[in-house]
């Protein structure tokens, strides 16, 4: 009998169990022993930081390198998984999502982080981000939103501002910019904050409160292009003489329509858990199913199964 | 009807009962008639009976209604195609009986309702016409409008009564299809079946029975092509999937989204075709060797994913169901269009495998072959089947599935070291290591579609990217090598070798034995593994002056079609020539031997 896809995989005669809690005494890993390639990022850009607190956050809740899955798929950020030393794949540009949904769907015993880029997400990945989103399937989706396109050198992006000049709109953007908090909400996903590279604390923060939700979790975190759009984010860093407002505390996380509201704020905006809500996510609903299923093969063993079929097949 | 003794009419009126060993049935009416269950009965009771069966229907591409056929072949012996000529024609509107007079042979028993059709006078001098008013009896029979449902049922009976068919196990069929519905459906369908049964076909001049079947030995399965595929890769182990639906795909989505949760597996309906894929390869990467299928476009569209499993050696199973194209193409037509795409497409070089499974029991087989292909040579796997053997009905040998059945589940025990990508690994084969398996000395893993070293990390040299895509060469290099030689049928040497893949076997078979008959030197063989090739083909072809390819697709610009030009660039000979068709349907038995003399008396060309 093979092991049902919502159980840790077990298989018979090779291994009886797959440590689901912790049977060995092993510290959390140190950066040092997290960190695989150099990244190739220009300097100071930002995702350095987003790399970084995302090796804090396996530090401090004490992850092993087996049990995290770090998927990407093309852009800048999209080369996160070669930085990152445990299990990881760099897919094709924008399907990081229905790949990491493969994953999930058949591996609940792993954390799986998804990192992209703008273009991913919003353009080429659209209708994954919807679809993924709207089927709350389980995983961490961090979106480096730098506003263009770096990768390939500056032509715009679903995320450009209207007017902002790139290799594709010399006369400067005139789309209309995707707003993707609005996106995660209209789409129905069940998690959705906001931060920016230039405050660690605050993406640690969300990225421990993404990890912690059980569905699709998704972050946008600002994270400038120092070299093709400089200074995108100046009005949202105190230091460069912005603000960083974050929700307010009376605003309800669960409330969909406010949740809209605080997106549709101009820019810097929020920064913040936008909305958060409790729904069956598709691994739940699927394990539910093979219960369900699995309640009239019980005993069985597979290819007794297949002959309950073959017979009816007479 | 081969074999009958010679039916002399007989005269007085005595019913004359003749022993046939096969017979051809034609069904012809509208697709929402109910005649595929008419057909799927006849089948099913055949392959209780041990006996060989056929089928093969057509059905409009409309959302409901228009004209269809069904096509059954049963026999005492082999059956090899769902065959040429009818020896019974089943029509039930004029439109029914107009188009399809022609499929009957002569001499043949058409069987009509006359409560809509007219009879042709020119015709009635051809074939043996029998009239029926079976609207009208049916609605005698069960009650209702003669716009119900039940007609297919009664007229079922009437060619149980023609075939002296065994009453018992058709009730109890009967029994099985509506068992799960409102008590009455199944009382009207017994009650038509009987009144069917028991109209009198006084005039008709005689009737028929099988001979016993000389089949014995393990009971016998019936199923169409694509239950066969679905089952199969479930005995193979495959637990997760992905799809989108397009025809004729579909079936397989659906028996696998309803079949795997009673295994703990899960089957699931994508937003698209590249999500598909991408979920499939998802599952594979997470330990499980998953599956994705399409048809037509649809496998178009999975391509960049495709090569990026080839690229990150990722085991999968991509089932193409071909159908007419290109484009949307004729969406349930037959075609074998879509080898160049199975072997060939997407951008860069992506040596992949391609398997086309030759009859409905070979799907079943295909399916776990081309798994544990895919597991052991860490490489996306195509089981190139069509629309033909995917909707067609044959009776095979029940498998041994306690033997045969599999468990994939991942293997997470630790492991010391692993390199994904190990340029030292004897034949170019690595293992895809699951997410999960902890590795001892820390380093860990990239799978990816960069060009890369032996741990996956991205690479610009020119010296890996060499040595790496003769990796992914060598595996498959070493994967042909074990392959068995292709058999002959016939004889190893002769004037013509005849050269099939996929759904022509059966009519190539057939029309060897026919060319043979007739005197004609011609052999055959079938082809079942496309990419890689297997060993010794160079050899099979020294025995003849002519080879020719059969396959469902265009001639191409330069003369031959997808297999003859993989074929031609394999081997260079001149002697391999096309014999290709893209008329939407199975090869006739008669056109291939046909064909093939037309071939051979036109010479070889040069091209």
């Amino acid at each position: 009998m093979s092991s049902p896809l919502t159980d840790l995989p077990v298989r018979g005669g090779n291994i009886t169990a797959v440590p689901a809690g912790a049977p060995l005494e092993r510290k959390g890993l140190t950066k040092k022993e997290i960190a695989a390639d150099h990244p190739t990022w220009c300097p100071g850009c930002g995702d350095f930081s987003v790399l970084a607190l995302y090796f804090k956050l396996i530090e401090k809740r004490k992850l092993w390198h087996e049990k995290i899955t770090t998927v990407a798929g093309i852009g800048c950020s999209s080369r996160f998984p070669y930085f990152v030393q445990a299990h990881g794949v760099h897919y094709i540009h924008g399907r990081a999502l229905p790949f990491a949904s493969g994953i999930s769907l058949s591996r609940p015993d792993l954390h799986l982080f998804v990192f992209g880029g703008d273009g991913d997400a919003f353009s080429i990945g659209g209708n994954h981000f919807t679809h993924t989103a709207r089927k709350n399937i389980k995983m961490t989706y961090v979106v480096m939103d730098n506003w263009v396109y770096g990768l390939t050198k500056k032509q715009t992006s679903p995320t450009s501002p209207i007017g902002f000049k790139s290799k594709t709109d010399v006369g400067g953007a005139t789309d209309q910019p995707i707003n993707p908090m609005k996106q995660a909400i209209a789409a129905g996903a069940t998690f959705v904050a906001r931060t920016t590279h230039t405050n660690p604390n605050h993406v640690l923060a969300m990225m421990e409160a993404a990890m912690d939700h059980d569905g699709f979790s998704f972050i946008e975190c600002l994270s400038e292009c120092v070299e093709f759009y400089e200074g995108a984010f100046d009005a949202s860093n105190p230091r460069k003489g912005g603000v960083f407002n974050t929700v307010p505390a009376d605003h309800d996380v669960t409330d969909e329509i406010a949740a809209y509201k605080l997106a549709g704020e101009p820019f810097p905006g929020r920064f913040g858990i936008f909305y958060q809500a409790p729904r069956a996510t598709k691994n739940a609903n699927e394990a539910k199913i093979i219960a369900a299923a699995r309640e009239k093969t019980a005993g069985m063993k597979d290819w007794q199964i297949l002959q309950k079929s073959f017979d009816r097949l007479k | 009807m081969s074999d009958a003794t010679t039916a002399a009419p007989a005269s007085g009126g005595t019913l004359k009962v003749s022993k046939v060993s096969e017979a051809i049935i034609r069904i012809a009416g509208n697709s929402q008639d109910g005649i595929q269950a008419i057909g799927g009965f006849l089948a099913r009771l055949a392959g209780r009976s041990e006996q060989e069966v056929m089928t093969h229907m057509t059905i409009p591409a409309t959302i409901s209604g228009g004209p269809s056929i069904f096509q059954v072949r049963i026999g005492s012996g082999e059956v090899l195609s769902s065959g040429d000529e009818a020896d019974v024609l089943l029509a039930f509107y004029q439109h029914s009986y107009d188009e399809h007079i022609a499929s009957l042979k002569k001499g043949g028993i058409v069987l009509y309702d006359s409560d809509h059709i007219k009879p042709n006078p020119d015709w009635e001098s051809l074939y043996h016409h029998v009239g029926v008013q079976i609207s009208g009896l049916t609605v005698e029979a069960i009650g209702g409008t003669a716009k119900d449902k039940g007609k297919n049922i009664y007229a079922l009976g009437l060619v149980a009564k023609m075939f002296d068919l065994n009453v018992a196990k058709l009730e109890k069929l009967i029994g099985e299809r509506f068992t799960s519905k409102d008590p009455s459906i199944l009382n009207n369908a017994m009650a038509a079946f009987h009144a069917g049964y028991s109209h009198s076909l006084g005039h008709v001049i005689e009737t028929f029975a099988f001979v016993d079947s000389q089949k014995k030995g393990r009971p016998q399965v019936v199923m169409n092509g694509n239950e066969a595929l679905a089952y199969g890769l479930i005995a193979a182990g495959v637990r997760f999937g992905a799809g989108y639906p397009i025809t004729p795909w579909s079936d397989i989505m659906e028996l696998l989204r309803r079949e795997l949760p009673k295994y703990g597996g899960n089957f699931i309906q994508c937003e698209d075709e590249i999500a598909s894929i991408s979920m499939a390869i998802g599952g594979s990467y997470g330990g499980r060797v998953s599956v994705t299928g399409s048809s037509g476009p649809g496998i178009s569209l999975k391509t960049e994913a495709l090569g990026w499993a080839v690229m990150a050696e990722m085991p999968l199973v991509v089932v193409d169901i071909q159908r007419g194209g290109p484009s949307t193409g004729m969406p349930t037509n037959v075609e074998q269009s879509d080898l160049n795409i199975a072997c060939f497409g997407g951008h860069g070089d992506s040596p992949r495998v391609v398997l086309a499974p030759a009859d409905v029991e070979d799907c079943f087989y295909s399916a776990i072959e081309a798994v544990n292909i895919a597991r052991k040579f860490s490489v996306p796997v195509i089981l190139l089947s069509d629309q033909a053997i995917a909707s067609r009905i044959e009776a095979f040998p029940e498998p041994n599935l306690e033997v045969l059945c599999q468990d994939i589940s991942p293997d997470l025990t630790p492991v010391a070291e692993h390199k994904p990508y190990d340029l030292s690994a004897a034949g170019g084969v690595t293992r895809h290591l699951a997410p999960g398996t902890r590795i001892e000395n820390g380093k860990y893993p990239v799978a990816t579609g960069l060009e890369h070293d032996e741990y996956g990390h991205p690479t610009g040299s020119p010296k890996l990217h060499m040595q790496m895509n003769a990796k992914r060469r060598q595996k498959l290099q070493t994967l042909a090598a074990e392959l068995p030689v292709p058999a002959i049928y016939g004889p190893s040497e002769g004037n013509v070798l005849l050269v099939g893949w996929g759904s022509t076997k059966g009519p190539i078979k057939e029309a060897v034995d026919r060319a043979r008959a007739a005197g004609d030197s011609v052999s055959a063989i079938h082809l079942r593994h496309i990419s890689p090739l297997p060993p010794g083909l160079e050899n099979i072809f020294a025995g003849f002056n002519h080879v020719q390819v059969v396959e469902m697709n265009d001639e191409g610009l330069y003369g031959y079609g997808q297999l003859g030009a993989v074929l031609r660039a394999r081997f260079g000979d001149g002697k391999i020539r096309g014999l290709t068709k893209t008329d939407g349907l199975t090869f006739k038995v008669k056109e291939i031997v046909e064909r093939a003399r037309v071939n051979v008396a036109t010479g070889l060309r040069k091209f």
